[in-house]
């Protein structure tokens, strides 16, 4: 039953992240790989960590609590780091897709360069 | 809100050193106990009791790990066509929250919902700037979602 458990949560987890890789290569520009590359990967570390975490705690009576911190970790990381290439890159003029169809950042006026606040 | 765990913390003390015996479970019970005995003296807090801001928060990681779920669901569908079918966009999303804490977890909550980025917040933070994987099909869900988002953040928050 626990073997169960853990191979299903770490194949789940390979499986998301195989995908998001997928996704990583497929996809047309910078924006929607970041869609693709930052969900996949932060659910599928989840799973696999989550894997460990009862192998662990099943098979050596071992109650990691550094993995369920990696885990908190990457839920605040990841989306920030997403967040900060994808503003980097509009910032620095990489463009959208041919086939995006609105682009409101554009007519925002107001941006100015943050760095000198 | 720190106060009152404050409180609830010395509660737990006091019953420890009650029962003469300060070992974590003991603590855990006088602090079980200090919680619903400030419950009960809710009316005369100067603030509303924690208890609620927990449930909250409790609520919005559940609602999050489902989006995460969904969201990732929804990449696998994407990948696996074999045509790619999505018009993408970047979106301006007027926001009502106001302080940087609450801004910032919104956003990172919508990077990880289902086909929402946040790419930008404007200067005066009343705007963030999300890119849509699917704009047709995603804009009223989308909304949708960042408002009971937007709800939910304002319940632990505030």
């Amino acid at each position: 039953m626990i073997d169960l458990i853990v191979s299903g949560l770490i194949v789940v987890g390979v499986v998301f992240t195989f995908f998001g890789t997928v996704g990583l290569l497929r996809f047309p520009d910078i924006y929607t790989r970041m869609h693709a590359v930052t969900k996949s990967s932060t659910l599928g570390i989840m799973c696999i960590l989550l894997g460990c975490m009862t192998y662990f705690m099943a098979e050596h009576g071992v109650v990691s609590v550094k993995l369920l911190l990696g885990i908190v970790f990457l839920f605040l990381t990841a989306p920030v780091g997403a967040h900060m290439i994808s503003r980097a890159a509009y910032r620095t003029g990489v463009p959208l897709w041919e086939h995006s169809v609105q682009d409101d950042l554009a007519d925002d006026g107001k941006r100015g360069p943050r760095l000198t606040e | 809100m720190a106060m009152q765990v404050l409180v609830n913390l010395i509660l737990a003390f006091v019953w420890a050193f009650l029962n003469n015996d300060l070992t974590p479970v003991t603590f855990a019970v006088g602090y079980v106990l200090g919680f619903v005995l400030l419950f009960l003296l809710r009316r005369f807090l100067p603030a509303p009791f924690y208890g609620r801001r927990i449930v909250a928060l409790v609520v919005l990681i559940g609602i999050f790990l489902k989006e995460l779920i969904l969201s990732n669901i929804d990449v696998i569908k994407h990948v696996a066509k074999p045509q790619q079918a999505f018009t993408p966009g970047i979106v301006a999303l007027p926001i009502h929250l106001r302080s940087p804490r609450e801004i910032t977890t919104l956003a990172n909550l919508i990077s990880l919902t289902p086909g929402t980025l946040s790419v930008d917040v404007s200067v005066d933070n009343s705007t963030l700037y999300i890119h849509v994987l699917d704009i047709s099909a995603a804009e009223e869900v989308s909304d949708d979602i960042k408002n009971t988002f937007e709800k939910r953040i304002r319940e632990v928050t505030r």
